[in-house]
């Protein structure tokens, strides 16, 4: 029981600081893009866009910050055996991400805030580049982490304790699933941010809002969807065939597959029994040879299936179960590939439409469309994460540790549901609060032309300073 | 299981001590830091009359509250990479508490943020109020927090904590959690004449007056207690003299100190004296990492929870690298917003908002002016 709802806490905390990560790191590069506009060209255009999306970044910068917390802390409080199995290894990237990238983010971001009028302009530019910076490399250094439970390296068990214990930590911040883990969520993040900053513009393009403004954003946002939608579909391609090797169930369940085959099938829609845990499809959609040619580029390549990996864990693990719920790993995954393709269709559509001018603004129908678009790379971040954690299970650590053993056994089933409880209701209350700004804000549009006429003065003479982006 | 002799049979000059050493560094940070933050939020309500008044005091810690929130994450990962099985029996064993803590830190955090994204006195004075509460749990709970790992708490002999959430309201606890309110609500006093100017400056000095003597009192009893502690038979640890009498001292000396107008040394003297009983806190301790009340022997040590050699060397380097230079561009930040903040800049601060509502371009039908 507490280990049930300590995982059901650690997916709706985790779940619900994801929301706010992508589109902060993603936002952060693309206000790097936009000052630096403003400081090179000295276009107030750029400026008055710098700030307006500033404060959208800000609004979400500040819950993504203080779910954070949680998040370091949960370890600990609900998961303690695996702490104490994994912490030499686990808690070194955590510390690293802390001190390298968490202290370098905030403080200049509080900087960046407030510096508006008391560094000088280059100065105050590269606070803004170190916030991207520093958000970027803390998504390293947890993926880092996280990469380490699904492919564990660099490690080796002590025979003693019974623990794992760092042997490379060079091996750690190489893992091949950390490097394609940290491209694929990079180009995700810069592609959220495109969207949500293209239905921003699509909103006010609809309404006739200031074209001169918003044209360049749609299209410089289109232009980011389909380049970051593609990078994100490339690098997940490999992702998918590293996962083949290393973790075979995993990808097996994503595709439904049960038996060992050659030349398999990639399955576009399949049913199965009502289980979690079934041994075949009751209807399956397929291409063939699909899943061969993507998991191993041959027509006829071998990929394994679940039944069959199943016994073979059996044989090496001892008894039990090792199939992932499977109509979880297929649909997160279909959820999340689909909104993947579909973003890349939506940028290149949009681009036909911006070919000519005026076109995009006029076309009231794939305005509207974007805005609702917004929520799709959300969806398909949290769709991407479901699938990667509990397509692990029941490993915590993939053929180390088993979420069953990993949950602290000082703290009781009351205690996980009440904390679950509280954090659900707080995160409830604070997601209202933060939409209700959010849309406020991005309604309200961008301060109107003239509010930033830095280095001019005032009708008293005073010289007129660009205020803290507090409001 | 090791007992408290592997100590010394391990000597002080091991990667585990320096580790210790460093964990309490980063306790000492952000008590220091986060404790002004703490008690400006208190503070909000007394010192400031108005919700024009309250953003400036706001502001006072607005761009550096995030960055010395920091220093808490990095205490904890530290813990974690460092000492894994004090991270994991800590973090289990404290976990009613530690979760009203997280809520404090996340409301407060949210009050501070939000609180300006929107325009409306009912919408402010609701975040200021929030903020004052949520600033005020977690400065008393991190005082009970230390106060029951030195103290001791139920645990058993796998460092597993066997007791609950009473366990850790017992007096002397409660005593600290008192202690670290109104030290850190002083502190942030002192802060706030440091940061402020004309009538906020003024109510500030009165504040930190007001404060100085419950602080310094509190202060003194409650290390006095930690001393009848440390030599009671139950709980040995080391309570070297001078740093614990510096500690008790020194905020005494800050509220002459802000008497007579020194506002800059009552500030250092409560930041020296935070740094100190952390200190005095953590020499107790030490080489513990929890103390068992249940049997002293079960006291997990440094060196029964820490990480292998290699991590810990692997950890070191890479402290050495960044510390110090997230200590020079912290400090360049405190540098960078050093002047100071007074009546006018709550009256004429000209925000984008105000333009936009006065403007004929404002947007029809947007919610701020549909509503």
């Amino acid at each position: 029981m507490a280990l049930d709802l300590a995982r059901w806490q650690f997916a709706v905390t985790t779940l619900y600081h994801f929301l706010f990560v992508p589109v902060t790191i993603g936002t952060a590069w693309f206000l790097v893009g936009l000052q630096t506009a403003w400081y090179r060209t000295r276009d107030e255009r750029w400026l008055r866009l710098t700030r307006f999306f500033g404060k959208l970044f800000l609004i979400n910068f500040a819950l993504g910050v203080v779910t954070g917390i949680v998040q370091e802390f949960q370890f600990g409080m609900n998961w303690s055996a695996y702490s104490r199995y994994v912490g030499d290894i686990f808690g070194a990237p955590l510390a690293i991400e802390g001190l390298a990238a968490f202290f370098l983010e905030s403080t200049f971001l509080g900087l960046w805030i407030f510096g508006w009028d008391r560094l000088r302009p280059k100065v105050h530019l590269a606070t803004i580049w170190l916030v991207a910076i520093g958000s970027t490399a803390s998504a390293y250094f947890i993926l880092a982490a996280n990469s380490w439970m699904q492919h564990p390296v660099g490690y080796k068990i002590n025979p003693v304790t019974n623990r794992a214990e760092l042997t490379s930590i060079a091996q750690i911040l190489t893992n091949n699933t950390l490097i394609r883990a940290f491209g694929h969520t990079i180009a995700a993040a810069v592609l959220t941010a495109a969207m949500l900053f293209l239905g921003v513009a699509a909103w006010h393009l609809r309404r006739g809002g200031e074209a001169a403004l918003f044209r360049p954003v749609a299209v410089i946002a289109l232009w980011a969807t389909l380049v970051a939608g593609i990078v994100t579909v490339l690098i997940g391609h490999t992702q998918g065939q590293l996962m083949t090797r290393e973790q075979p169930m995993k990808m097996a369940a994503a595709e439904a597959l049960y038996t060992t085959e050659q030349g398999a099938h990639f399955s576009l829609f399949a049913l199965g029994p009502w289980s979690r845990y079934p041994n075949e499809n009751v209807a399956n959609i397929a291409i063939p040879h699909g899943l061969s040619i993507l998991a191993d580029n041959s027509w006829n390549g071998t990929v394994q299936g679940m039944n069959d990996i199943q016994a073979s864990y059996v044989a090496t693990y001892g008894p039990g179960n090792y199939k992932p719920i499977v109509g979880v790993a297929y649909w997160t995954f279909r959820i999340m590939t689909g909104l993947g393709f579909l973003a890349v269709l939506i940028a290149a559509f949009g681009l036909w439409l911006a070919r000519a001018p005026g076109r995009l603004e006029r076309s009231s129908r794939f305005l509207r469309f974007a805005v609702w678009a917004i929520a799709l790379p959300f969806v398909a971040n949290l769709a991407g994460w479901i699938f990667t954690e509990m397509g692990r299970q029941p490993w915590i650590v993939q053929g180390l540790l088993r979420t069953r053993d990993a949950v602290s056994p000082s703290v009781g089933p009351w205690s996980v549901g009440l904390t679950l409880a509280g954090f659900t209701l707080l995160y409830g209350l604070l997601a209202v609060v933060e939409a209700t700004l959010m849309m406020r804000a991005a309604k309200a549009g961008p301060d109107p032309e003239g509010t930033f006429t830095g280095g001019e003065h005032d009708p008293d003479g005073r010289p007129v300073r660009l205020p803290a982006l507090t409001y | 299981m090791t007992t408290l002799l592997a100590a010394s049979t391990h000597g002080y000059w091991n990667l585990q001590t320096l580790w210790f050493f460093l964990i309490v560094v980063l306790w000492v940070g952000y008590f220091v830091l986060e404790g002004f933050d703490f008690g400006v939020g208190t503070l909000l309500p007394f010192v400031g009359r108005d919700v024009a008044e309250r953003g400036t005091l706001i502001r006072t810690i607005g761009p550096v509250w995030d960055g010395n929130e920091v220093w808490l994450l990095v205490a904890g990962g530290a813990t974690f990479a460092a000492f894994p099985g004090w991270y994991a029996s800590l973090f289990s064993g404290f976990y009613l508490a530690l979760f009203l803590v997280l809520v404090g830190l996340i409301v407060r955090g949210v009050a501070i943020e939000y609180r300006n994204k929107q325009p409306g006195e009912v919408w402010r004075s609701r975040w200021d109020t929030t903020l004052a509460v949520s600033s005020a749990v977690p400065a008393l709970l991190w005082g009970v927090a230390l106060a029951d790992v030195v103290h001791g708490v139920p645990i058993d002999a796998n460092g597993e904590f066997t007791g609950n959430l009473l366990d850790l309201l017992g007096p002397y606890a409660l005593f600290g959690g008192l202690t670290s309110l109104a030290l850190f609500t002083f502190h942030g006093a002192l802060f706030l004449t440091l940061r402020t100017t004309g009538e906020l400056h003024e109510r500030s000095r009165r504040a930190a007056v007001t404060l100085a003597f419950p602080a310094a009192a509190l202060v003194l009893g409650f290390l006095v207690w930690t001393y009848a502690n440390a030599a009671s038979a139950h709980n040995k640890g080391l309570v070297p003299g001078v740093i614990p009498i510096a500690a008790m001292l020194l905020p005494f000396a800050a509220g002459a100190l802000v008497r007579a107008g020194r506002d800059g040394f009552a500030f250092a003297a409560t930041a020296v004296s935070i740094a100190l009983i952390t200190l005095t806190l953590f020499l107790n301790l030490y080489p513990r990492a929890l103390v068992s009340s249940t049997d002293n022997a079960f006291s997990p040590t440094i060196f029964t929870t820490s990480s292998s050699h290699y991590t810990l060397v692997v950890m070191s380097i890479v402290a050495l690298v960044f510390t110090p230079v997230v200590l020079v561009y912290q400090a360049w930040t405190y540098w960078v917003f050093r002047a100071r903040l007074g009546d006018e800049d709550a009256a004429g601060m000209r925000s984008p908002l105000d333009v936009l509502e006065r403007s004929p371009l404002g947007r029809g039908g947007s919610p701020q002016h549909g509503k």
